[in-house]
C-alpha cells in the first residue's frame, strides 16, 4: 500500500518538470520554424535591399551639337564610315559646353568620366536611327558612369560614398543637381543589353535568352524521354533484375551532385563528339541528364495514382495494353507530369555549377539568336557579376537575382495551381 | 544546318508515310466491308509506314552525324603535302583546326601556303559531297522503306503488335537512358583519372598533405612539378559539410517533429510551403548571401569579440549552405515521422507519457532508420554542393579543424581547375576528374546505403 502511494507521490512530484520539459520542447520546435521563417525573409530583404536600386540609374541632361566635321562622318548609312566616326567626341564636346570652366589634362579627364565610356556609341546609335538629327542640337539624358551613379544614389539616400570619386566631380554632380540636369531614370539598359565590363551598361538580356535557349532544349528533350522512361518502368517494365536496375539507376542519379554531370557533359559532349563549348545545345544536354531523373520520378507518381480500374475498364473493353495506356492513363497522368517536368525546369533555371564546366562561363557580350551561339544563363551571369570587383556590380547582381526568384516563383506558382486546378482525386 | 533540315525532312516524309499508310488501308477496307474486316486500326498501318520511313534514316543521321567530321579529317590530312603533314596529335589537332578555319573563312587565305589552301578547299568539296550523298543516301532510305511499309500493308497484315512493339523498345531505351547516363559519368571520370594517376601516384593523391595545383609555365621552374595531396580538401570538404549539419539537422529535424506533431493544420498547410522556399532557391542566390552578406556580417561579429574571423571562413559558407539543407531533412523526416502508425503513438500517450515524451522514446526510435538516411542523403548533398563554396569559401588548400578559417573543398578545386584556359591533358585538368571520380565515388555510396535504409524501413509499415 505504501509502496503505491509512493509511486503516486513521485509521478506527482516529476509532473510539473515533465510538463516544463513538454513546454521546452514545444519552444525548440517553435525556434526551429522561426529560424527557417527568418532565414527566408532575412534572404529576401537582403536581396530586394541591395538590388532595387538597378533599376533605376543616373542619367546626365547635356546639350549635344551633331557636328559633322567634329564626328568624321558624312554617310550614315555606310557602317565603314561608322565605325571610323569619332563619336567620343559628341560627349566630350557637350560636357566641355556644359562646363567651360575646366582646364588642364586631368581635370579634363574626370569631366569626362562623368558619362558612361559608351554615351558616344549611345549617341551614335541615336544619330543613326534619326538621321536628320546630323548637324543639329538637341537637349538630351546621357547614361552617366557607374561610379556617378553610386555616388549619386548613395547621396540622395543621405549616406554619399564618394571614395572613387574626386572632390571636383562632386562638385559638378551638386552643380548639375542643382540646375535639374542630372536624374534616376528607369534603367531599361538591364533589360536590353547583354553582359559589359561597364556596369551601367550591362545588361541581363543575353542571359535571358540564353537561359531560354537551353530550357527550351530541355524541355524538348527531356519531357519526351523522361515521360516515354515512367511509362515503361510502370506498365511495360517486367519485375526482374535489369528494371531493378534501371530504378536504382534513376535514384542514385536523382542524388548525385551536379558538377558531376557538369565533367561528364565535358568529357562526354566537347572532348568526344565536339559539341562546341558554351553554346546553349551542350547546356541543355547536360540539363536534360540532370533534370531526367526528377522528371522520371514525378511522372511515376503521376502514373501511379491513376487507379487500377481505369486500366481494366479500358482492357476490359478490349483496348490493348499500349492503347490503354496511350488513350487512358497517359491523359489522366498529364497534369501531375506537367507539374514535375516545370519542377524539373524550375530546377534546370536555377542550376549554374554544371554548366561552368562545359564553358557556359564565358564573358559573352552578343545576345544568343540560335541553339549554336555562344551564350551564358542567368544564374552563371548572377556569378560572374558576383565576382566583378566594382561596387555597382553588387546593385546589379541583386537585380538579376530578383529577376531570376521571379522566374522561378512564376514557374513554381504555375506548377502548384496546374496541380490544384487539373489534379483529379480518386 | 543542314542536319537540321534534313531532321525535318525526314520527319515530314514520316508524317506523309502515315497518311499514305492509313488511305491505303482504308481503300484496302472499303471493298471488304468496312474496317472492321482489317486486322488492325487504319492509324496501325499508318505508324507501320510511318516508323519504316524514319526510324532507318534517322538511325542512320545519327551515324553519319557521329563519324562524318574524323572521316573527313582523315581523307583531307591523308591527301595534304607530305611537307605540311602532322607528326604528332598536337600538331595533328592544330593542323585540323587551321585547315577548317580556313575553309570557313574565319582565317584569310592570302598569305597562306598554297598546300593550305589546297586543302582547305579540298575540306570544302568532301563536306560539300558528304552533305549532299548524307541527303541523297537519307531520301531514298526513307523512300525505300516508306514503298516496303506501304506496300506490305493487306487485309490480314498483323501491324499492331509490330508497332506496339517498336514503341515499346522505344521506351525501353529512353528508361535505359538513366543506365547510360551513369555509365556515362563512370567512364569519363574513371578514364580521365586513370591518365592522371599516370602521372601522380594514386597513394600521393589520396593521402597526400599538400595541395598546389599551380603548374608552371617553365619546367625548370620552382614547383614545376605541382603536388596533388587531396587530403586538404577532404579535410576541407568535411568541415564545411559538419558546420551545414550542425546547422541542418537540429534546426530540420526539430521544425519536422513540431509541423508532424504539434502544429494546427493552418500552421501546417503555411508554415511548409514557406519552409520548402529556401529548397527553391538557386544555389548561386546562397553563395552571393554568403559571399556578401554572411561572411562579412560573422567576421564583424568576430571582431567585436576579439577573434579573427576570415572573410572566407568556412563557418559562414557551411551555415549558408545548412539553412538551404533545413528544408531536404525537414521534407524527409515529415516523411518518415509521419509514417510512424498512430496506434505507437496511442499507445504511449495512454501509459501516461507527455507528448514530448512520446515523441524521444517512441517516435524517433521507430523512425531513426528513415531520419539516419535523409540525414546521409543530405550530408552526401553538402559534400557536392557547389556554388556555395566556390562564392564564399576560399580558394587556398589548408589542412586546418577551425571552422573560423578559410578552407577550401573538393568542388571549389574541380571548378578552379576546370574554369582555365589550360589544354584538356594537363595534370591540373586531369587532377579535376580525379577529385570529380571521388566526389562521384563518396556520393555514391552515401546515397545507395542511404536509399536502402530509407526503403527497408518503409517496407517495415507499409
Amino acid at each position: 500500500m505504501t509502496e503505491s502511494i509512493n509511486h503516486l507521490e513521485k509521478i506527482k512530484n516529476s509532473l510539473s518538470r515533465r510538463n516544463r520539459a513538454e513546454k521546452r520542447f514545444r519552444w525548440y520546435g517553435r525556434t526551429a520554424i522561426f529560424i527557417g521563417l527568418a532565414a527566408v525573409l532575412v534572404l529576401f530583404t537582403d536581396i530586394v535591399n541591395k538590388g532595387h536600386g538597378a533599376f533605376r540609374i543616373t542619367y546626365i541632361e547635356l546639350e549635344v551639337t551633331y557636328d559633322q566635321d567634329r564626328i568624321g562622318v558624312n554617310n550614315l548609312t555606310d557602317p565603314k564610315e561608322l565605325t571610323r566616326g569619332n563619336w567620343e567626341a559628341l560627349s566630350k564636346t557637350a560636357l566641355r559646353t556644359e562646363f567651360p570652366n575646366v582646364s588642364g589634362r586631368s581635370d579634363k579627364r574626370r569631366l569626362n568620366n562623368l558619362l558612361s565610356s559608351g554615351a558616344g556609341f549611345d549617341l551614335k546609335d541615336r544619330l543613326v536611327a534619326n538621321p536628320h538629327l546630323l548637324g543639329r542640337k538637341e537637349s538630351i539624358w546621357i547614361l552617366a558612369d557607374d561610379d556617378i551613379d553610386t555616388y549619386f544614389k548613395s547621396w540622395l539616400a543621405g549616406d554619399a560614398y564618394a571614395a572613387r570619386l574626386s572632390s571636383k566631380q562632386v562638385q559638378w554632380i551638386e552643380g548639375l543637381h542643382q540646375q535639374d540636369k542630372i536624374r534616376l531614370q528607369f534603367n531599361s539598359n538591364l533589360f536590353t543589353r547583354g553582359d559589359s565590363r561597364e556596369p551601367e551598361q550591362a545588361g541581363i538580356r543575353g542571359a535571358v535568352m540564353g537561359s531560354l535557349l537551353t530550357l527550351i532544349l530541355t524541355l524538348l528533350l527531356s519531357f519526351p524521354i523522361g515521360v516515354s522512361a515512367a511509362i515503361y518502368l510502370e506498365e511495360f517494365a517486367p519485375r526482374n533484375r535489369w528494371t531493378d536496375f534501371i530504378e536504382v539507376n534513376i535514384n542514385n542519379l536523382a542524388a548525385v551532385p551536379s558538377i558531376i554531370f557538369g565533367l561528364l557533359g565535358l568529357a562526354i559532349f566537347i572532348n568526344f563528339f565536339h559539341v562546341p563549348r558554351s553554346v546553349p545545345i551542350v547546356g541543355g544536354l547536360v540539363l536534360t541528364l540532370m533534370t531526367l531523373p526528377t522528371i522520371i520520378i514525378t511522372s511515376r507518381a503521376a502514373i501511379k495514382s491513376v487507379p487500377p480500374s481505369i486500366r481494366e475498364a479500358a482492357l476490359g473493353m478490349g483496348a490493348s495494353k499500349y492503347q490503354t495506356v496511350l488513350h487512358h492513363v497517359l491523359p489522366l497522368s498529364l497534369p501531375g507530369m506537367l507539374t514535375g517536368a516545370i519542377i524539373g525546369m524550375a530546377q534546370a533555371l536555377g542550376e549554374s555549377a554544371p554548366l561552368l564546366m562545359i564553358g557556359m562561363v564565358a564573358f559573352i557580350v552578343d545576345i544568343p539568336g540560335g541553339f549554336s551561339d555562344p551564350a551564358t544563363v542567368l544564374p552563371v551571369q548572377i556569378f560572374l557579376w558576383a565576382d566583378s570587383p566594382e561596387r555597382a556590380f553588387i546593385e546589379k547582381t541583386s537585380a538579376a537575382i530578383m529577376i531570376l526568384l521571379s522566374f522561378l516563383i512564376v514557374m513554381n506558382t504555375v506548377a502548384v495551381w496546374l496541380r490544384k486546378r487539373l489534379e483529379r482525386r480518386w | 544546318m543542314q542536319a537540321t533540315n534534313i531532321l525535318i525532312l525526314i520527319l515530314g516524309l514520316g508524317v506523309l508515310a502515315f497518311f499514305l499508310g492509313r488511305g491505303r488501308s482504308l481503300a484496302l477496307a472499303k471493298p471488304l466491308g468496312g474496317i472492321r474486316q482489317l486486322h488492325s486500326l487504319p492509324s496501325y498501318y499508318g505508324m507501320h509506314a510511318a516508323l519504316w520511313c524514319a526510324l532507318p534514316s534517322l538511325f542512320l543521321l545519327c551515324v553519319w552525324m557521329l563519324f562524318d567530321d574524323s572521316l573527313i579529317n582523315r581523307l583531307v590530312l591523308d591527301s595534304v603535302a607530305a611537307e605540311i603533314a602532322p607528326n604528332d596529335t598536337a600538331s595533328y589537332n592544330l593542323l585540323i583546326n587551321k585547315i577548317s578555319n580556313l575553309a570557313d573563312g574565319i582565317l584569310p587565305r592570302k598569305g597562306e601556303s598554297a598546300a593550305l589552301v589546297a586543302a582547305a578547299d579540298h575540306l570544302v568539296s568532301l563536306r560539300i559531297i558528304s552533305s549532299w550523298s548524307l541527303t541523297a543516301v537519307l531520301l531514298t532510305l526513307s523512300s525505300l522503306g516508306l514503298l516496303w511499309g506501304w506496300s506490305r500493308i493487306s487485309a490480314s497484315f498483323r501491324a499492331r503488335p509490330v508497332v506496339e512493339k517498336v514503341m515499346q523498345n522505344i521506351l525501353l531505351g529512353c528508361a535505359c537512358l538513366a543506365i547510360f547516363t551513369t555509365l556515362g559519368i563512370v567512364l569519363s571520370v574513371l578514364f580521365e583519372s586513370i591518365q592522371f594517376f599516370r602521372s601522380v601516384p594514386i597513394f600521393d593523391f589520396v593521402f597526400g598533405l599538400e595541395w598546389s595545383p599551380q603548374t608552371a609555365i617553365r619546367e625548370d621552374q620552382v614547383g614545376s612539378s605541382g603536388s596533388f595531396g587531396a587530403v586538404p580538401l577532404f579535410v576541407g570538404t568535411l568541415l564545411v559539410s559538419a558546420v551545414a549539419m550542425v546547422v541542418a539537422v537540429p534546426v530540420g529535424l526539430m521544425s519536422a517533429i513540431y509541423l508532424a506533431e504539434y502544429a494546427s493544420k493552418t500552421v501546417r498547410t503555411y508554415a511548409k510551403p514557406a519552409l520548402e522556399i529556401l529548397a527553391g532557391i538557386p544555389t548561386v542566390v546562397y553563395g552571393f548571401f554568403a559571399a556578401l552578406t554572411v561572411a562579412p556580417f560573422l567576421r564583424d561579429l568576430g571582431a567585436s569579440f576579439g577573434l579573427s574571423v576570415s572573410s572566407e571562413s568556412a563557418l559562414a559558407a557551411g551555415g549558408v549552405m545548412g539553412v538551404m539543407i533545413i528544408p531536404f531533412i525537414s521534407s524527409l523526416a515529415d516523411d518518415v515521422i509521419t509514417a510512424v502508425p498512430q496506434s505507437m503513438r496511442d499507445g504511449s500517450l495512454a501509459m501516461g507519457a507527455t507528448k514530448s515524451e512520446t515523441v524521444r522514446r517512441v517516435i524517433i526510435p521507430a523512425a531513426l532508420p528513415g531520419i539516419v538516411g535523409g540525414v546521409m542523403l543530405a550530408i552526401s548533398r553538402a559534400i557536392g554542393e557547389t556554388m556555395i563554396v566556390v562564392m564564399a569559401a576560399g580558394m587556398a588548400a589548408k589542412l586546418t579543424a577551425n571552422p573560423l578559417e578559410s578552407v577550401t573543398t573538393v568542388t571549389v578545386q574541380i571548378v578552379t581547375l576546370l574554369t582555365g584556359d589550360q589544354e584538356f591533358d594537363s595534370p591540373k585538368t586531369l587532377a579535376a576528374f580525379a577529385l570529380g571520380l571521388m566526389l562521384f565515388t563518396v556520393t555514391l555510396l552515401l546515397n545507395i546505403f542511404a536509399l536502402h535504409i530509407v526503403k527497408k524501413y518503409r517496407e517495415q509499415y507499409d
